[in-house]
């Protein structure tokens, strides 16, 4: 295969060469042996451990007892009637509407200030990127000594701007430890949404903007009818995309609360930790797990067929 | 387009564009003004928690631990650094260098080739592409029990594969990574022209050659821009770590979660390892900043 006549024996795909498979099944082949260390990693690591976990949430699994008996559906029983489980289920999920909402409309305004061209942008771009950058646990710990109640900078600021003392102790209460929880959220993801709201926003075919102002429209209408419209898509991806991450919260909890007090500010992710490594029930821990994923995937199908695949703009 | 072209057709249009012209310009002194307050404000709150941080690893426990809180350490000192390091901060930042660097390494080989397969072959088509991105979607926590069992049985047969080894994260972050290594490494490739590779393939060459020789040299930025946020999540990931290490392998976001417990206690030394941790990975995002936007949507999103 050396020659120009081979491009012409070549290019019909379905052509194969004296001897050997064809053109498109050695492709395939091909192919498939590229990918294969990626799919057994996944198969191995990540597949298989689901699977075993699936068949763990079937067993009673403690510390206590040296068998794993099969109890049927037991777990999942367990799992229903378990508070904990809601509770740590509604936490997270006051955290995640809490933090993905604020930081979605906080992203929105901050893509809009920074849309057009003004001094100083290149200076404050990368300031703003930054608490991105910061590694979750370090968020944790520093935001941990702010909002502490003697030694914290927070309740300082608030007593300076409110001209009286202010003592509040966030993280011993559910609501103010979740309000923080979230607070500290929004200060690490804003830039996150700002960012994809923001190279969203400039892909907007600007003759479209030209159009508008043509036929007046001001700056309200601009928003609503062009902008909106344009980034539709692309909103829909990152809410989803943060809203799974913050989902998966553990970092902060551990850092701030260790689910206290008592288990009033647990998270899904915390709980199962719990189960699995303090109690070592990995049976109950499993059937845990299966129900949120369950619970999960079916929120995230419901949210992808209504708004992600409703707006190809 | 759709909702403009509509409303287009709608509305009468003589002369409305002078009207706005000159109606914007006397508002453009106040939206300055307000578009300066709202980003100092924002860079202020930006910045703040991490300058508190960084001062708090300066500060002797006379100030950090007064209420009210000094702002500005009154007598710096690099007294945290030391001591932290000398404990267990040393073997945390060695962990934390071989575990990340290893799944980098790791997840770049691997997922290169699968992400050169799916651009270039279409591999397994959009289904495969998609069912690969989801793997990186579930809560890792739900991982965690079965790859306990897992590493608790492979430690039985070689302590150097089970818990607390670098071995069991670097593999654990390795396929961790795959799914982002995948769809990024697929949109850069993807933007590599194949008119180039296939004459080359044309000429005898083999899809390896071709894909070393033409197609990875020209996704170069593109490389070392997954890598990097590969690199970046490796470092900064602490449930698996905090799991499956116990003294050996501890990574250093567990070293630093070692020091919460009681109120102020060690914030000096906390801080300080904190610091250390944070500082490289604000080196290497600087490499990635015209990659961030795709780089923290898997690619979903083109910055």
């Amino acid at each position: 295969m050396d020659s120009a006549v081979d491009i012409v024996e070549i290019a019909p795909r379905t052509e194969s060469a004296p001897g050997g498979p064809s053109f498109a099944t050695r492709r395939r082949i091909e192919g498939w042996l590229l990918v294969l260390p990626a799919l057994l990693l996944i198969l191995g690591l990540s597949i298989f451990p689901l699977i075993q976990s699936f068949a763990l949430s079937f067993q009673r699994w403690d510390l206590q007892s040296q068998e794993h008996p099969f109890v049927g559906l037991q777990n999942y029983r367990d799992v229903v009637f378990d508070a904990r489980v809601w509770g740590a289920l509604q936490n997270t999920g006051i955290i995640v509407v809490g933090a993905v909402v604020m930081e979605f409309l906080l992203g929105l305004g901050l893509a809009l200030l920074f849309a057009g061209d003004f001094t100083g942008k290149r200076f404050a771009m990368p300031i703003l990127m930054l608490p991105v950058m910061v590694v979750p646990i370090v968020v944790g710990l520093t935001w941990r000594m702010l909002w502490d109640n003697q030694y914290g900078a927070i309740n300082q600021t608030l007593s300076w701007v409110l001209g009286r003392d202010v003592n509040i102790i966030w993280l011993a209460h559910r609501d103010s430890a979740l309000f923080a929880m979230i607070v500290t959220d929004i200060w690490q993801w804003t830039p996150f949404m700002f960012l994809v709201l923001l190279a969203a926003l400039s892909s907007v075919n600007p003759e479209l903007y030209e159009a508008a102002a043509l036929d007046g429209a001001g700056w309200w209408q601009n928003l609503r009818d062009v902008s909106l419209p344009g980034i539709a898509k692309v909103v829909a991806v990152a809410i989803l995309f943060r809203a799974l991450d913050a989902f998966k919260i553990f970092d902060l909890v551990y850092m701030f609360t260790q689910g206290g007090p008592g288990t009033a500010t647990e998270s899904i992710s915390w709980y199962i930790y719990q189960l699995g490594f303090k109690f070592f029930r990995l049976g109950y821990a499993s059937a845990v797990s299966f129900t949120v994923v369950i619970l999960m995937t079916i929120l995230a199908t419901l949210y992808v067929a209504r708004f992600v695949r409703g707006t190809e703009a | 387009m759709s909702a403009v072209t509509s409303h287009a057709g709608t509305l009468p249009r003589p002369q409305l564009h002078i009207r706005t012209a000159s109606r914007r310009d006397p508002w453009r002194g106040v939206r300055t003004v307000l578009r300066y307050t709202v980003l100092l404000i924002v860079l202020v709150f930006c910045l703040f928690p991490i300058l508190w941080v960084v001062a708090t690893s300066v500060k002797l426990p006379s100030e950090y631990l007064r209420n009210p809180p000094v702002w500005i350490p009154e007598h710096p000192t690099l007294v945290h650094f030391g001591n932290v390091m000398a404990q267990k901060g040393n073997l945390a930042l060695k962990n934390s260098v071989i575990i990340s660097t290893g799944a980098t390494i790791f997840s770049m080989l691997v997922g290169s080739l699968a992400a050169y397969s799916l651009a270039r072959l279409d591999t397994g088509g959009r289904h495969f592409a998609f069912w690969l991105l989801s793997q990186r979607l579930m809560p890792p926590v739900v991982l965690v029990v079965p790859f306990f069992l897992l590493l608790r049985d492979l430690g039985r047969i070689n302590p150097a594969l089970g818990l607390d080894s670098h071995a069991a994260l670097i593999a654990l972050y390795t396929v961790f990574n795959l799914p982002f290594v995948i769809w990024m490494m697929r949109s850069y490739f993807a933007a590599v022209p194949a008119e180039i590779e296939e004459s080359a393939l044309v000429d005898g060459a083999t899809r390896l050659k071709a894909f070393r020789g033409i197609t990875l040299p020209l996704a170069v930025p593109g490389l070392i821009a997954t890598g990097t946020f590969a690199f970046i999540f490796s470092w900064m990931e602490f449930l698996f770590a905090v799991v499956f290490t116990r003294t050996k392998a501890v990574t250093l976001p567990v070293a630093i979660a070692g020091f919460s417990g009681s109120q102020g206690s060690n914030w000096g030394q906390a801080s300080a390892l904190a610091v250390v941790a944070m500082l490289p990975v604000f080196g290497l995002a600087m490499l990635v900043q015209r990659h961030f936007v795709r780089g923290l949507t898997l690619g979903a999103v083109r910055g």
